[in-house]
Order: structure tokens, then sequence, then C-alpha cells
């Protein structure tokens, strides 16, 4: 049996060995507060992330420090962002994925039970090929997390937040929980009032002009965006499944092809595992961006309703003259909330938008360079392998 | 590779010999005729072309030996075998062509003669044609009875089936004692047949030489126009699954040639050249073609395709409606061969005739020990979809698939040089109509028969315990054995990753079409207009995926399919040569029970039983002898099929693979292509 142990407990260096930035979305970095992580450790069913901080703000007690935080510390601290009326205007940066080892795991628990009916060769290969995959979800999983500190941390507003200095600097567990099933049914409920009421807030007019434009434009792309993202999914898995195909085709042949079909199955998987990492993750990290930014715009279409509700009430109060002070206050409650939002979240969906077009342009770049690296590679290969057979005659 | 079969004289069927004498003397009273002092004369001149026109290793084989035949063929033929000179052609004659017509029926070496006989030019034709391959089999028959125990010693010890070497080797060492001259010959014929040719091709000063008077020959074949007919078919007749002696036929023709087209204005040139011509009517032809390929194209070509028979399946059509629908497809030939009536002909035949085909092929060769390549299998499934269905893509798939198998299929047959030469095969080429094939419905009553007939025989086999004394044939077996594992194998593999790749292509059709409609929705222009190229991209990769997964099956998944088919052939021989050594083991026992009978009727001292007795021994002795020469014919002919079959197998696996790899070559060449054209698409977002 392989032990699990085996392949949970790489320790890895990520940031170090990897581009660190998965999906880049092109942040402008200060020096005042810089965060990464350092390390990550996996085990059993959960993974612990080192984050390091580096930073010349003085509410930080040393510039440089570390400490050990897992998944669901980082959940907390992106709810406690959202619950956080003052962030109402913000987009609030999408929160990390879990961390999903589940798939792999259970292929190698697979492995595990096949071990007696295959060779020993087809055994180590499924195995490395399998310990393969696992770093590639670790590697991803570490990026997630980093880039949402990141994002944090470069924001003007939310890197003051006092629960992200927690977050960043208190070097013990946080105690943090995971809701509980209450919690989460709650949850449940809140969103679907949430969606419904986002049906009605979408259905009311928008004054402005830009945010109008703003919120059809984010509909559609949100729904484009997801479907993208799971047809590009989908493409990469049948393209790995074909990678796959072909190491299995070169460990069966003989003579010089498996050479040749062995790297370039090398070659289509890692043309696979660069769509996936440039343009799958990119459209997934995008996908939960124009989430966010819609549940901005909701958050603004709900001030708006409430603003105008409390107009209505207001002179409502004002013709029965009745409790007019204090509809007068809720009002200008209203309107101010209703205003700071507004203001704030225009400049954050044009940040949205260069963010978006400068990440595009990166990852897409980044890509066709892949591609073109990788199919020349394959050219090459082709080219000798023709080479050589041709040659003896 | 023929010594085994050669060595003890195969036994003479009674009903072939009168006619074969017959043709024999024809050839005997040609032989003795004038022409061989004329083909002394210009043998001494023919020592000089070749010498020019060939490099020296050919020279020593071609010029050397021919001088030898050539010069002093009476002599050499008076050495080896005493006999008077008339009677020894009429033995020499028989002999090799006797040993064909085992495997051949006789009408293949009756249809020439009247043809012959009807030739005005007959008697010098004949003689010349027939005297080379005398000469030839002389030379080869003394060696063969020069050393049969050693041969058969060795041959069954060594253990690569690398043939070339097997017999290449043997050879020289024994026929440096015997006739130092022929020596050098001999290894050439029987090495890869490749060699030759690819000596003669890259030898460029030959094509001049054949070119120089091109028109010269086109109009000597022309005058003598009936004349190839005959003497081409019973020549490859006489080659009869030795590949190799084609080319000595080939190269043997050069020479005639080279010394043909000097043109000494001698008289007798046309005596000479109707032989000349038909041999070379492929190499003109080939050689002719030779300037507008590459060379390695032509010697690809050249080496496999000595018969320069070209066929191709086409056109598949729907004929008729309903269940009784049924798919016909243009089988049309395209040949130099002068066994066919005409150059260009066309047929349409269905998938049952192709069946039928096989039937007849397998009935008539599978027991002689030679691999008959089988038919693609019958669908009833696919072909009920093409039946029932209109226009959808599967049922067009499956239809171009069985087309590319048949014409593989056909290819296949044509190409091996005893098929070749079944009456059956040229008739399914040529005839316009043919008796509908009745025997080959999968449901029929005879494919009940058939399943039986299967059932019994893998009974039988089952039963038969044979106590292999043959290394060779041991190992082979258990190669073919492991081969088709494998093969089965990566057949499963390969039929996976065309099915991922499809299901590739389809997603990513799938998300192209998505990418646009994100494009669109897209309010910054630059990146909007990069998505949608990039959707454009994705397209374009979504075809090369299909290409990719088209490449994989046509060229990869079908060649492997083939070969399982074909390895199941295989396995076939040596099932036919289990049985003859079966029925061999079962005479000897038969013999042993008679014996012993006769020793307890001589103890019991009953003489009048006794005779009767001694019949039934001399009698079962003769089949003893009988199943056991059949036995060793069986067995040569099974290892020289099975060496053919493995130097088939590697040349067609490299050149499937050379065009599969450089399909993909092409389709990575468009890849870099597309995504060259979409980089500074990319890097104009702003």
């Amino acid at each position: 049996m392989v032990r699990h142990d085996e392949i949970n407990k790489h320790k890895l260096q990520i940031c170090k060995e990897l581009n660190p930035r998965a999906v880049n979305v092109d942040l402008q970095t200060d020096a005042t507060l810089q965060v990464d992580i350092s390390d990550a450790l996996s085990e059993r069913d959960k993974v612990k992330f080192t984050v390091h901080t580096k930073s010349t703000l003085p509410n930080f007690k040393q510039n440089e420090f570390s400490v050990v935080r897992q998944h669901e510390e980082f959940i907390w601290l992106h709810d406690s962002f959202v619950e956080n009326e003052e962030y109402a205007g913000y987009i609030i940066p999408p929160s990390p994925p879990r961390p999903d080892f589940d798939a792999s795991r259970e292929k190698l628990q697979k492995l595990g039970e096949g071990e007696g009916s295959m060779t020993k060769e087809e055994f180590t290969k499924m195995k490395q090929e399998l310990e393969a995959e696992y770093l590639a979800i670790f590697k991803k999983t570490v990026a997630m997390h980093e880039v949402f500190l990141c994002r944090v941390a470069a924001h003007p507003v939310l890197r003051k937040d006092l629960n992200f200095h927690v977050f960043l600097e208190y070097n013990q567990d946080l105690s943090v929980r995971g809701k509980n099933k209450k919690e989460k049914l709650e949850d449940f409920f809140k969103n679907v009032v949430k969606s419904a009421d986002g049906v009605l807030v979408a259905g009311v007019k928008d004054v402005d002009d830009f945010f109008e434009h703003e919120k059809t434009f984010l509909l559609e792309y949100h729904n484009r965006v997801k479907d993208s993202s799971a047809k590009s999914d989908r493409m990469i898995r049948s393209h790995k499944s074909a990678a796959d195909d072909i190491n299995r085709i070169a460990s069966t042949l003989h003579s010089p092809l498996p050479l040749l079909f062995s790297n370039s199955q090398k070659i289509e998987a890692r043309v696979a595992a660069d769509e996936d990492l440039k343009l799958a993750d990119l459209l997934k990290y995008y996908l939960r961006e124009s989430q966010a930014a819609k549940d901005l715009l909701y958050r603004r279409g709900r001030a708006l309703v409430d603003y105008e509700n409390a107009n209505k009430a207001l002179d409502k109060a004002r013709a029965k003259n009745k409790d007019v002070l204090q509809a007068e206050t809720t009002q200008q409650v209203c309107c101010q909330k209703f205003e700071k939002i507004s203001e704030s979240a225009k400049q954050e969906l044009i940040d949205f938008k260069t963010r978006r077009v400068a990440a595009f342009r990166k990852n897409l770049v980044e890509l066709a360079e892949l591609e073109l690296k990788h199919a020349k590679g394959n050219l090459q290969l082709l080219q000798s392998c023709l080479g050589v057979l041709k040659g003896d005659t | 590779m023929a010594a085994s079969s050669e060595r003890s004289p195969p036994p003479f069927p009674d009903s072939e010999e009168p006619e074969l004498l017959e043709d024999s003397d024809e050839g005997a009273d040609a032989f003795t005729g004038t022409s061989i002092s004329e083909m002394d004369s210009p043998s001494p001149d023919s020592t000089r072309p070749p010498k020019d026109i060939f490099n020296e290793p050919l020279e020593d084989i071609f010029s050397d030996p021919l001088s030898n035949i050539n010069s002093e063929p009476q002599k050499k033929v008076d050495t080896k075998i005493p006999s008077p000179s008339s009677d020894e052609v009429v033995d020499l004659f028989s002999d090799p062509l006797d040993d064909d017509s085992e495997v051949i029926s006789s009408p293949e070496v009756q249809n020439p003669m009247p043809d012959l006989l009807n030739e005005p030019v007959q008697a010098p034709k004949s003689d010349v044609l027939g005297e080379p391959p005398v000469h030839k089999n002389a030379a080869r028959q003394q060696y063969i009875f020069e050393d049969p125990p050693k041969g058969s010693s060795k041959s069954s010890s060594v253990k690569k089936a690398a043939s070339a070497e097997l017999f290449g080797d043997e050879d020289e060492e024994d026929l440096f004692k015997e006739l130092p001259k022929v020596v050098t010959k001999k290894p050439q014929p029987l090495g890869p047949p490749v060699d030759v040719f690819t000596e003669v091709k890259s030898d460029v000063k030959v094509k001049p030489q054949v070119k120089d008077d091109p028109t010269d020959l086109f109009t000597e074949e022309a005058l003598t126009a009936p004349a190839p007919k005959p003497s081409a078919s019973s020549s490859s007749s006489r080659t009869n699954g030795v590949h190799s002696e084609e080319h000595d036929l080939f190269s043997e023709a050069t020479v005639e040639l080279s010394l043909d087209s000097p043109r000494n204005d001698r008289k007798k040139k046309d005596a000479v050249k109707p032989s000349v011509s038909a041999p070379v009517a492929p190499v003109a032809s080939s050689s002719s073609k030779a300037p507008s390929k590459t060379l390695e194209e032509l010697e690809e070509e050249e080496s496999e395709d000595t018969f320069d028979l070209n066929i191709s399946v086409t056109n598949p059509e729907k004929v008729g409606d309903g269940m009784n629908a049924y798919m016909a497809y243009k089988v049309s030939t395209q040949t130099s061969l002068t066994m066919f009536r005409s150059k260009m002909f066309t047929v349409r035949r269905r998938f049952s005739d192709f069946l039928g085909l096989y039937e007849k092929l397998s009935e008539k060769h599978s027991q002689n020990g030679y691999i008959v390549p089988p038919p693609p299998e019958k669908s009833i499934l696919g072909m009920t979809k093409v039946k029932v269905g209109k226009e959808d893509p599967s049922s067009a798939e499956f239809v171009e698939r069985r087309r590319a198998a048949l014409e593989r299929y056909l290819q296949r047959v044509v190409s091996h040089p005893s098929l070749l030469q079944d009456p059956d095969v040229r008739e399914f080429l040529e005839k316009e109509e043919l008796p509908r094939a009745v025997s080959t419905q999968a449901l029929s009553g005879a494919g009940f028969l058939k399943m039986l007939n299967k059932a019994t025989d893998a009974v039988s086999k089952m039963t038969i315990k044979m106590n292999e004394q043959d290394v060779w044939f041991d190992e082979k077996i258990q190669d073919v054995e492991n081969e088709e594992q494998h093969m089965r194998k990566l057949h499963i593999m390969v039929e996976s990753l065309v099915n991922h790749r499809k299901e590739l292509s389809g997603n990513t059709a799938v998300f192209a079409k998505s990418v646009a409609m994100l494009g669109s929705s897209e309010d910054n222009t630059a990146l909007s207009r990069a998505l949608s190229q990039l959707a454009e991209v994705e397209d374009r990769i979504e075809q090369i995926h299909q290409e990719k997964a088209a490449n994989d099956f046509f060229t990869f998944s079908e060649l492997l399919a083939d070969y399982i088919r074909l390895l199941g052939a295989v396995k076939g021989c040596f099932d036919q040569r289990m049985k003859a050594w079966q029925r061999w083991q079962d005479a000897e026992n038969m013999l042993q029970k008679k014996r012993e009978a006769e020793a307890k009727l001589l103890w019991a001292n009953k003489p009048d039983k006794l005779q009767q007795a001694k019949d039934e021994i001399a009698e079962w002795e003769a089949k003893v002898t009988q199943y056991e020469r059949e036995f060793e014919r069986i067995s040569a002919t099974v290892r020289k099929e099975v060496i053919r079959f493995d130097k088939e197998k590697a040349r067609d696996f490299k050149r499937q693979i050379i065009k599969y790899l450089e399909s993909l070559l092409n389709s990575q060449q468009q890849l870099i292509k597309y995504w060259e054209a979409f980089l500074p698409e990319a890097k104009a977002i702003a």
C-alpha cells in the first residue's frame, strides 16, 4: 500500500521554485507591505501555509515575520471583509478555493488497491504521475491563497484592516472554526434571499449610466466567464487524458518509438498543464472576481433601493407629518451610504477593468508563448525522430 | 529459404507431369536450338556494358555469373548433373516448375503455353526466356543438392529470422567450395530484395541507359506485344513466392538490356529482344517515372512494388434500398504487368465479393502454409447503420474506414507473389461480373458450417501435442503469440487515444464558441479582439485535433487492427504445419502397427496373410514418406512466408509510422503558425 503521508508530506518551497503568482492580477506592489506564502505543508487533510510578511508599517511590531495559517483562516478573513459594512463599496478580493486533493487522493487509493495487478514499472509510473498531479494541485492551491493575500495587501483600504493585521501577525492559532450546520443553513437562506433580492435589485433602473452599463456588462460577463471556465476545464481534462494515453502507448512500444512517445507525452501534458495554468485558472479567477464585482453592484443596488425607500418614507412622513425627523435621518444615512458606495464602487470597477485587461494580456501572451515553445519542441522532436527513422534503412 | 523445400525432390503429382514434360520439351527444343550459340556470342560483350553501368559490387554480381552462365552453360550443366543435355534440361525445367505447380494450380502453368505456341516468334523467345532461369536454377539446384545436411542442421539452430544472414552465410560457405563464381551471385538474390534495387537505383547511370532509347524499348515491346504475356507469367510463376528470384530476373533483364541497347546491329537482336522487353517493362516505366520523384521515395516504392501493380478502392456507393442495400466499391487497377489484359481497368465489387475472394484463396492456399491476408471483418452493426441511416457522420466514417481497409487488403493480396498468380485474384480484378459470393453471409447456413468447422479445428488443435523439433519454429510461434498480445494491448490504447482526441476536439470547439461569446461581451476593444482571435485559434486547433484523431485512427489504429488479423493468419499457418505434422505422425504410428502385425504373422507363421501385410507396410511406408515430405514442404513454405511477413511488417510499420509522424509534424507546424499569429494580438491588448 502506498502510504498517504508519503505524498502528503510534501514540503514545498513554493514561492521560490515556481512562478509565484499563477494568476497574476498585476498589483502595484509597494514596499510598505509585502505578503507572500513562503512555505506550505500538506498534512492528512489540511494544508498549512506559512504566511510571510515584510512591512515598514508602524502597526506591526517587527519588520519581518511569519505565521502559520490554514485555509479556514483565510476564509474567516474574507468573510470578515464581506460582513464589514465599511467595505461595502469595495470589491472584496475573492476568497481562495478550498484545497481539493480528494480526487487525486482517491486515485492514489485505487492505485494502492490495484498494486498487485500491474507490473512494477507500471506501478511506479502511475505513482509518479499521481504525485506530479498532486504536486500541481498543491502548488495551485498555494498560489491561489497567496494571490488573495496579495490583493488584500495591495488594496488601499483593506490593507489597513485590523483583522488582516491580526491574521498576519498573531503567531498563534486564530481558532476560527468551520461553520456548523446551523450556520451553514443560515448562509444558505441568506444566499437564497440575496439572489432573489439581487434579481429584484437588478431590475431597478439605475440612475447612473455608468453603473447601468457596468451592471449589464457584469451580468453577461459573469455568465460567459462561467461558461468559458467550465468549457476550458473540460477541454483541458480531455487533453490530459489524451496525454495519458500517449504515455501508456509509450510504455508498451519498443524500438526507438517509446522515447518519442514519452517525450511527446511530456510535451502534451505540459501543454495541458500550461493551458490549465494560464487559461483555465485565469478564467476561474475572473469568474470569482466578477462575482465579487457583482456583489459590489448588488450592495450598491441594495443601498440605492434603500435610499429610494427612505425617500419615499420621508415623503410619507412629511405628508403625515409624523416621525419626520427619524425618517430624515434614515434618509440621510441611506443617502450617505449610497453615495459612499457609489463613489468607491466607481473607482473599484474601473480598477477591476484595468486589472482584468492587464491580467488577460499577460496570461494570453504567456499562453501563446508557451504554446509556441511546446509546439516547437514537439516539432523538433518529431523531426529528429523522423530523421532517425528514415536514416536507418 | 528454398533449401529445405527443394532439398528432397518433391513428389511429382501425376496429373501435372505430362503437361510439364510437354512444356519442358518445348523448352528443350528451343534450348537445343540455335539460340544458345547466339547467346554465347553476345555474352563476352555483355561483360563490358555492365561494367560500365554498374559499379564494382554489381559488376561482380551480374557480370560474373552472367558470363559464367552465358559463355559456358553447357559445360556447367554437364558437370553438375550427369545426363544428356536435352534430358537434363527437362529435369531442370520441370523441377523448379513442379515445385511451383504444387503450389499454384496447374492451369496456371498451362495457360501461358498455348499462347506461347501461338506466338509467331515462339521458338527463339521461349529459349531466351527460359534460359536465364534455367541456369540459375541449375546453379541453385546444384547447391541445394550439395549441402542438405548442413543446411538443415544449421537452419534449425540458427535463431534469428534474418533470412539473408541465415542463408547468405551458408551459401557463401558452401558455394565457395563448389562454384566460387556463382557465390557472389547467390547471396544477393537471397538477401533482402531491397539491396538489388537500391543498388540499381542509386546507380543513376542505369537510368540514362534505359532512357537513351526508351522509344526503342517500347516499340520493341509493341512489336512483340503478345510476347510479354507468356514470358512474364511463366517467369513469375517460376518465382513462386521467392521474392528474390524476381529480382534475379529483373537484374538479368537490366543487364541484357544494357547489352542490347548499344545495338550492335545484330540480326538476331529481335530474337533476344522479346524476352528482354517483358521483364524490362516495369523497369522502363519505373525509371521513366524516376525523375519526377525524389530518390528516397523511389527507393521506397521500388523496393516494395516490384510488381508495378497499383490497386485502389474508391467511390463507395450505396446500391439498393432497405436491408437489401449494399455498398459497392470501385476497384481500379493500374499495372504494367503483362498478365493482365490491359494497363488500366476498373470493376465494381461489393463487400461480400472481397470476402468471397478471401474464401477462395484461403481454401486453396492456406493448407499449403501460405499466409493469406484476411479481409476486414464483417460488421453487421456498422452496415445496418449505413443501410438504415441516411447521411450521418458515423456511417460515413464507417464506409471510409472499410474502403481503406479493403484497399489495404487487396494491396496485400497482390503484393504476395504467389497469390497474385491465382486466377481468382485476376478474375476479381478484371472480370466485369462476378458470381455472387453466397457463403460469406455471417448468418447463412454456410456461415454456420464454417463456425462448426472452426470449432472442430479448435478442438483438434488442443488435442494435438506437437513436440517441436525446430527451434526456429518454436521461438517464432512464441514470438507471434506475444506480438499479437502486444498489438491488442496497443490497439486498445490507441483506440482510447483516438476517443480522447475526438473528445478534445469537441471540447475545444465548444470552448472556442464560449470564448467568442466572452469576447463579444468584453467591453475593452483590444481585449475583445484578442479574445475573438483566441476563439479563432481554438477553432483551428479543434481542426488540428480532429485531424490528429483521424490520423491516429487511420494510420495507426487501423494498421494495428490489420496486423492483429494478419497475425491470426500467421497462426493459422502454424496450425496448418502442425496438422501436417500430425498426419505424418499418424501415418508413422500406423506403419508401426502394421509392422507389428507383420511380426505377429511371421511368428504365427501365416504366409497367406503375410503378403497382404507386406503390401500394407509398403503402402504406409510410402504414405509416411509422402506425409513427411509434405510436412517438410509446408514447414519450408511457412518459414518462407513468415520471413516474408516479418519483412513486410517491418516495412509497413516503418512506412506508416513515418507517415504518422509526418502528419503530426504537419499539424505541429500549423499549430505554430496559429499561435504565432495570435501572439501579436495578445500583445496588442492595452
